[in-house]
């Protein structure tokens, strides 16, 4: 008799891994947990990425805007305004989202490369902004307004008065995250905010699979393939895309607080063009549309180079030949997703509802 | 006024520098439909060989300085010219029939490829270029000053122009090139070496970015390896500004978009000078893909 084994091996080896994940902090030291930390935020932002260009197939060059904004709000309200990290979390993702439908409105229909340098002009114009302290003018604009009003000597008035993104030098002493009372310092105990971080990888996980299952994520991807016969069977193609940008946006938004909050001082050099390459080679790399490739993706371009710390100088190098290598070779990754199946001796007669 | 003139004049020899790396962007993109994303870092690499040549031979000490300076053009522009082919013949050429996007990212690996090597090579920090190499009198026309330099390096730009525009206009391989833009099966089918074709313009794109590096280690005096990244960028946007595809469009385009950012960074803010550029080349995009000398193509952008 052929029994089938109660579980696939797909799910013993994701088990196994997760474990691994899990459990991996207890072998390894402070610096190799804040490896993982480093690897655990780029494997977020990858799969937010990946809603963006893996489903939609819109090349976006410029998600470090997204993540700079919510990294920015998150340390203005926590170092300015006093308000505790992790609350900020939400207000970071809306900002982030709301600046993305402006931006994305009006180029979302351009067509693949010219979308690249569209959205690597606008990384460049948000860290431009940063740099020349935008925050700040608007801050004083804000200001005036008050000071027509009558209500500059309100203290939240005052606060919003003097809000700034430090130019140049970034803002220092963003307050580690706590949840109830425990604080969570991402400096000292990098075990403590290793499990924040993977709660977090957890629940996008989870909520990108969703989607990649739903109703909105097959649209998504029929409009990736082929997207006249999208439109023709009735998909919003634009509204769509734009949903997409905007869902990648606030996501980065919202790992840009954790960012803030795990090394506490941020300045516009973490937010640069290399960034949006590196997240965009994540994707690239490890196979566009697949959670688990993404996630790959991550260890093998943030984790990796880490063993190989002697070859630093290269790592840039030896990225750009394994790029142009990959994309000959194997241009959808090295573990791109797999056609859905739909095993019919699995399913029960009652169930076909074709 | 004077301070206006000035601003234009220093906009008009960096915009020429545009056009000539705008030129580039154009020519690959015209028969390939392909960006070319390493054109700035070929640019790049010719300002740090023409350094490198420069200071070996002290060819502007040997030769004075039009010869020496032109000897070092002309090794610069067949140098880099065959970086150029070489970039093609290992990055692009195996995925002529792949979708767009892996040869998007194939010139983007090779961008990076480039760059890295370029630092480790000469190092990471900014190299300069021997002092006084250009002259730098100021001649007073019409009660309003002109330096030198600039007029050199906008009448040298001027001058290649011109020279690529005759070659495509008025040669039978121009003829080629210009076929192989519009329909490349059809030029194949007429008895065009395609393949040569791709070849040559992969010659004549990098050496003309090769030889605005060596203008712009003149005229600046300092390169640093991750320059070519902008200049890329701004070049990109030249050529998108005039139409890409367009020779003439890319000249028009650089041309302008020197003014722009130099008249932008006069009157505007110096510190916002680059987001204003970006900044048009986002407004260029969403009113008129085309581009200013564009001609309106069939496919939606």
């Amino acid at each position: 008799m052929n029994k089938t084994p109660r579980f696939s091996k797909l799910q013993i080896i994701y088990t196994l891994v997760i474990l691994a994940w899990i459990i991996s902090p207890v072998f390894l030291d402070n610096y190799q947990t804040d490896v993982l930390n480093t690897v655990g935020l780029y494997a977020i932002l990858a799969l937010s990425l990946n809603v963006i260009l893996g489903y939609g197939g819109m090349f976006h060059m410029g998600h470090a805007a997204f993540y700079a904004i919510g990294a920015y709000t998150t340390a203005i309200l926590s170092v300015q305004f006093g308000m505790p990290t992790l609350w900020t979390m939400p207000l970071a993702g809306v900002l982030a989202g709301l600046f993305a439908l402006v931006v994305a409105r009006p180029i979302i229909h351009l067509r693949g490369d010219y979308l690249l340098i569209v959205t690597i002009g606008m990384v460049e114009i948000v860290r431009i902004a940063i740099i020349n302290d935008a925050v700040g003018s608007v801050a004083k604009w804000v200001n005036s307004i008050f000071i027509a009003a009558g209500i500059q000597n309100w203290a939240l008035c005052k606060k919003i008065a003097t809000a700034t993104t430090g130019g140049p030098n970034g803002i220092f002493g963003v307050a580690p995250p706590s949840i109830f009372g425990f604080e969570i310092n991402g400096i000292v105990n990098t075990t403590h905010y290793f499990f924040l971080i993977s709660a977090f990888l957890a629940v996008t996980i989870f909520l990108f699979y969703l989607l990649e299952r739903s109703r909105y994520g097959r649209a998504l991807r029929y409009l990736c393939s082929d997207e006249i016969a999208a439109e023709g069977s009735g998909v919003n193609t634009s509204g769509y895309k734009l949903s997409a940008f905007v869902i990648g946006a606030v996501w980065a938004g919202m790992t840009g607080t954790l960012f803030a909050g795990k090394i506490t001082f941020i300045s516009p050099s973490s937010f640069t063009f290399a960034e949006s390459v590196t997240l965009f080679m994540i994707v690239i790399l490890g196979g566009s549309g697949y959670i688990p490739g993404v996630i790959l993706g991550a260890f093998l371009v943030v984790g990796l180079p880490e063993v190989f710390q002697e070859f630093q100088k290269y790592r840039m190098l030896v990225f750009g030949i394994v790029l142009v290598i990959m994309m000959v070779l194997k241009p959808q990754g090295i573990m791109p997703p797999k056609p859905p199946r739909y095993p019919i001796h699995k399913i029960d007669e009652k169930e076909v509802t074709l | 006024m004077e301070q206006f003139f000035q601003q234009l004049t220093n906009g008009l020899a960096i915009g020429g520098i545009y056009a000539l790396i705008a030129l580039g962007y154009t020519l690959v993109y015209g028969v390939l439909k392909l960006i070319n994303f390493a054109h700035g870092d070929l640019f790049t690499i010719g300002a740090f060989l023409g350094l490198s040549l420069l200071t070996a031979f002290s060819l502007t000490d040997k030769l004075g300085f039009a010869l020496g300076v032109g000897l070092l053009l002309l090794m610069i522009v067949c140098l880099v010219g065959i970086v150029g082919i070489l970039l093609d013949q290992a990055a692009y050429k195996p995925l002529r029939t792949s979708p767009r996007l892996s040869a998007v990212v194939s010139a983007l690996g090779m961008s990076i490829v480039f760059s890295n090597a370029i630092m480790l090579v000469f190092g990471p920090n900014p190299q300069v270029y021997p002092h006084g190499i250009l002259p730098s009198q100021v001649l007073t026309i019409f009660g309003l000053p002109f330096p030198v330099k600039r007029l050199l390096l906008l009448s040298a730009s001027v001058v290649l122009m011109v020279a690529l525009y005759a070659f495509i206009q008025k040669t039978t391989i121009g003829a080629a090139i210009r076929a192989a833009a519009i329909d490349q099966d059809a030029a194949r089918l007429m008895g065009i070496n395609v393949n040569l074709v791709i070849m040559l313009i992969f010659f004549i794109g990098p050496a003309l970015g090769g030889a605005a590096g060596v203008m712009v280690g003149l005229y600046y005096g300092q390169i640093k390896w991750t320059m070519g990244w902008l200049y890329g960028l701004k070049a990109f946007t030249a050529a998108i500004m005039g139409g890409i595809g367009n020779i003439p469009g890319a000249m028009v385009g650089g041309l302008l978009l020197g003014v722009i950012e130099s008249l932008g960074a006069a009157y505007i803010s110096m510190a916002w000078k680059d987001a204003i550029t970006f900044a048009v080349l986002i407004l260029i995009l969403i009113v008129r893909p085309t581009g200013l000398l564009g001609e309106r193509v069939a496919e939606k952008i």
